[in-house]
């Protein structure tokens, strides 16, 4: 298939739904929904045809020997699906929501994807950190233009981290290819030639470390988690599904795809603090979550700890003959909870938004008993609060379990405190639910409108595919196995 | 002098003739619109001498000039920012200054832009000065230009009474120099000597070119020029002044290797240091686009240094050069769109739009020159899709291979710090205004309008597909010097 032309589709989409806005002010949403539905079909029949893995090498800056180089893999493949399927997601959740220049809105939406799906395939590393910033700036205007009351702040908290840890990046990257030029005499951004870089020790410890913060900003983990409440908050709701959705999903790819392909030895040495902070943001993120009367916030600090899950099972390295080697399990776990968490957190910001569109308010303390109006949300949040905690036969339960299972040959009291997450996790689930949809109705709150067949139809798609990863992730695991494999090999 | 170097010389003496014509048209027959379109179509005309120019070789004129591609290359710029500020200019003056005497800003304009072609190509001390002078002495005149303000009036004698200190520093310090070595062309000033007569002459030229680009702590007056003076001179103050100074030092520093002298060296990356640093903090103070960008511009000379340090630092200068041009061409593009569109929306009103507050609502009311703007704040912080990204990315790049580690950690704190100012420009433009904050520009300026745009659009295409710069600078690199 051809992955620019998606890109380049998703794009152009973005500018017709802009334009379209002068024809009906209704014509950006169609807009929007109809170009993701139609690369969402396309990347499905490819994916059928079995043509969805290819490679695209195009010369774009000589000088630097800089190429446009694109390939979908199993793990990318997953990620682009997913990016495309929130995609539908973030248009279909905010229909009713902006009113103010909506063509601008579905422009936004459509430009982060893109920026997102040219993320989850460049096998350059300029072209990577291309779209890594392209991604930024339309989730900027989301936030700072729809958001919500403190939204200057927080798309200014949100852009600063991300800029400033993505600088750290591209200086890591110019370094890295920098000394591979040195050794060899080829000057390239290549991914697969870069793989191989020979470093000493020490340089590749900090080049990995600049990798690594970019990364864990980005993911978040504790302690450069404190851009994602904000943001998460104040985003608009289609802003908030794309961010825990997807955007989160990018950091932990660049984990997995880069930080530990590009550097075994520096990860390695590197592993048990990374699961250090994995657990901590596990826990940390847990008991931020419970401490929340803010709906959103909740579900953002939920975020946080459950990618605290995937920075412990991609650094759970363990002892083979001696040597230190990736873990598949572990692995394998991360990219199960990257997908599982893409749907029950997106569900949920969904239910946050549509919440906050009916009442004004994100405060739990003004809802409660919000079931008797509105079954259907109930019932919606209930399935989406489980399965975020981590309930058997769930997406969610699936990647939690391989993370412990392969974090316990690594490091046995880390395995714990993360299994102590889950409990936390029930908690602020829990909580949550009670608060907002049980006990006694709230009688300043008069009639909810319940979710209509629109937002229904979204829910249960969602709903469907968590099932599925949680009876029978096989195909999931197969889709994601043979990348793993080929880290395992690497070092 | 031979028929080759005739041909090198052709872009300035048309640039001298037209601007003698101009001279004359004016005295004679005055005609706003005459003037400005009879100064694009002169500009227009150098630029068309210039491939031939390049083709004739590297040219030494008596060792006074020396005319190659890589002064071409800056030619080609200022040249180019001339008739951007000319079509900025147009409507800006016809509302704003007084009607007897519109048409000398042109005449003014194109004697600036000569004297940094001669900047750009000065291999003799002589050279170097007159052509400082020539760009110093047409910008007194023209930040005084709308003479009704006070401001104008005040930025002028600042920059002149400053400017005239630098130029005699600089004066002194070539005596000094001529004096140790007997000599006044680049080529024969030898760099790391030890006579303490030829590092004070250095030092002062280095101090007073230090002035020129602005750099701490030579900086003072930076921010009050830029914000008295008339958005599109200010446009053209922070690029062709600073272009040319920095053209004539990258010449300087090759032929004389003078940083390969480490206390010199090491004084430049101080300076570059504390330029990037303090450019930035200081911008974050600020409420004011014009000082903003000021400010700004002290951190982006502050990183273009890295590219100049690497001229010694490196075996051989060509990276540096290039890196240097590149950037330079970069910070072009990026300060004239913003001042562009600065200008677009302070035409026919009676201040400046100078306050951030003045632009909120931009996105709704103008979104094309909101765009330009964005574009170019975003290509200042560096992001990717703008051509200050790939300038940044070649700072990076040469600054690794020279391992010019301290000052890389400078420019990556540097940059951190700006990313936050430069957003706060583009999200002013999408706040809901306040009430009464908006002033309505009563006049539509055409040709400023279709110049920013040009400038918007080629931020991006060059930020996307850098290649065509990349290839003129090297091809200029490789002609340096012959």
């Amino acid at each position: 298939m051809n992955i620019l032309a998606l890109i380049l589709f998703l794009l152009l989409g973005g500018v017709v739904a802009w334009a379209s806005e002068r024809v009906h002010p209704n014509a950006p949403r169609w807009v929007g929904l109809l170009t993701f539905v139609a690369a969402g079909l396309y990347l499905a029949n490819a994916w059928a045809g079995g043509y969805a893995y290819a490679n695209q090498y195009i010369e774009w800056i000589p000088r630097f020997g800089i190429h446009v180089i694109l390939s979908m893999d199993g793990l990318s493949l997953m990620l682009v699906a997913l990016t495309l399927f929130l995609g539908i997601v973030a248009v279909v959740s905010s229909w009713t929501e902006t009113e103010r220049s909506h063509g601008f809105f579905q422009f936004n939406i459509l430009w982060v994807m893109a920026g997102v799906v040219g993320v989850f395939t460049a096998f350059d590393l300029f072209l990577f950190f291309f779209f890594w910033e392209v991604m930024l700036i339309p989730m900027y205007f989301l936030i700072a233009i729809w958001g919500h009351e403190a939204r200057a702040y927080a798309a200014m908290k949100f852009f600063l981290f991300t800029q400033i840890s993505g600088l750290l990046m591209l200086f890591a990257i110019l370094a890295l290819v920098y000394f591979h030029y040195a050794a060899t005499g080829l000057l390239t951004f290549n991914y697969h030639d870069l793989l191989g870089a020979e470093l000493s020790r020490d340089v590749a410890f900090a080049l990995m470390l600049g990798f690594f913060v970019a990364f864990v900003v980005k993911l978040p983990g504790v302690p450069f988690h404190t851009w994602l409440p904000d943001a998460h908050t104040q985003a608009p709701t289609a802003g908030s599904v794309i961010l825990a959705g997807i955007l989160l999903k990018t950091g932990a790819y660049g984990l997995i795809r880069f930080v530990v392909p590009l550097f075994p030895e520096a990860s390695a040495d590197f592993a048990w603090w990374a699961m250090f902070l994995g657990a901590l943001s596990i826990l940390y993120g847990g008991y931020m979550a419970y401490s929340q009367s803010d709906f959103k916030r909740l579900v953002a600090y939920s975020s946080v700890a459950h990618m605290g899950f995937v920075l412990l099972g991609v650094f759970a390295f363990h002892e083979v003959d001696g040597v230190l080697v990736t873990n598949e399990l572990g692995m394998q776990g991360a990219i199960v909870t990257m997908i599982a968490h893409g749907f029950s957190t997106a569900a949920l910001f969904m239910m946050a938004g549509a919440l906050q569109e009916r009442l004004h308010t994100r405060e739990m303390s003004r809802m409660g008993g919000l079931w008797v109006r509105a079954p259907r949300m109930g019932v919606m949040t209930m399935f989406f609060v489980i399965a975020s905690v981590g309930m058997p036969g769930l997406g969610n339960f699936i990647g939690e379990f391989l993370v412990l299972l392969g974090a316990f040959k690594a490091s046995i009291p880390l395995t714990i405190a993360g299994a102590l997450g889950v409990v936390v996790a029930a908690v602020y689930g829990l909580v949550l639910l009670q608060r907002a949809f049980q006990g006694t109705p709230n009688p300043d709150i008069p009639v909810m409108r319940d979710f209509g067949w629109r937002e229904m139809s979204v829910m249960v798609l969602m709903m469907v595919a968590l099932v599925w990863i949680g009876v029978y992730p096989q195909p999931l695991l197969d889709l994601s196995g043979p990348v793993i494999e080929l880290l395992w090999e690497a070092p | 002098m031979s028929a080759a170097a005739w041909s090198a010389l052709l872009p300035y003496l048309v640039l001298t003739g037209a601007l003698l014509v101009l001279l004359l048209v004016v005295s004679f027959r005055r005609g706003h619109a005459l003037a400005m379109w009879l100064t694009v179509a002169a500009l227009v005309a150098t630029l068309a001498t210039l491939p031939g120019s390049n083709a004739a070789g590297a040219q030494s004129i008596d060792g006074f000039l020396t005319i190659d591609a890589f002064a071409n290359f800056f030619n080609g710029l200022f040249v180019l920012t001339a008739i951007v500020t000319a079509l900025l200019g147009y409507r800006y003056l016809d509302a704003r200054a007084s009607r007897a005497h519109r048409e000398e800003f042109y005449i003014l304009l194109l004697s600036a832009t000569l004297g940094a072609m001669t900047m750009a190509s000065a291999a003799h001390f002589a050279a170097f000065l007159l052509g400082l002078e020539i760009v110093s002495i047409s910008l007194y005149a023209m930040i005084a230009y709308p003479e009704e303000g006070q401001a104008p009036l005040e930025a002028a004698m600042k920059y002149l009474v400053l400017s005239g200190v630098a130029s005699t520093t600089m004066l002194f310090g070539m005596a000094l120099v001529y004096a140790a070595v007997g000599t006044m062309a680049f080529g024969a000033v030898l760099g790391a000597s030890s006579d303490p007569l030829l590092i004070a002459g250095q030092v002062m030229i280095l101090a007073a070119v230090a002035f020129k680009l602005s750099l701490v702590p030579f900086h003072m007056w930076t921010p009050d020029v830029y914000q008295g003076a008339p958005a599109p001179v200010t446009g053209f103050v922070a690029t062709v002044s600073k272009g040319g100074v920095l053209a004539v030092l990258l010449r300087y520093l090759v032929e004389t290797d003078l940083l390969s002298h480490e206390a010199l060296f090491l004084a430049v990356s101080l300076i570059a240091i504390v330029s990037m640093v303090v450019g930035n903090v200081l911008a974050l103070l600020q409420d004011n686009l014009k000082r903003i960008l000021a400010y700004s511009s002290i951190a982006h000379i502050g990183y273009l240094l890295i590219a100049v340090l690497v001229v010694s630092a490196l075996a051989t200068p060509a990276m540096a050069l290039e890196t240097g041009m590149f950037y330079l061409a970069g910070y072009f593009l990026m300060t004239l769109a913003a001042f562009g569109a600065m200008t677009v929306l302070s035409t026919g009103a009676p201040s400046d739009t100078e306050s951030l507050a003045a632009y909120a609502g931009l996105y709704w009311r103008r979104p094309v020159l909101a765009a330009v703007l964005t574009a170019a704040a975003l290509s200042l912080a560096g992001i990717p899709l703008t051509v200050g990204f790939i300038a940044k990315f070649y700072l990076f790049a040469a600054g690794i291979e020279a391992e010019l580690w301290a000052l890389l950690w400078a420019l990556v704190i540097g940059s951190a710090i700006g990313i936050y100012y430069y957003l706060r420009i583009v999200f002013s433009m999408i706040r809901t205004p306040d009430d009464g904050a908006v002033p309505a520009a009563s006049v539509r300026s055409i040709e400023g309008i279709a110049a920013a745009s040009v400038l918007g659009a080629a931020i991006v295409v060059f930020g996307i597909f850098p290649t065509p710069v990349i290839d003129v600078a090297r091809d200029a690199v490789r002609a340096f010097g012959g």
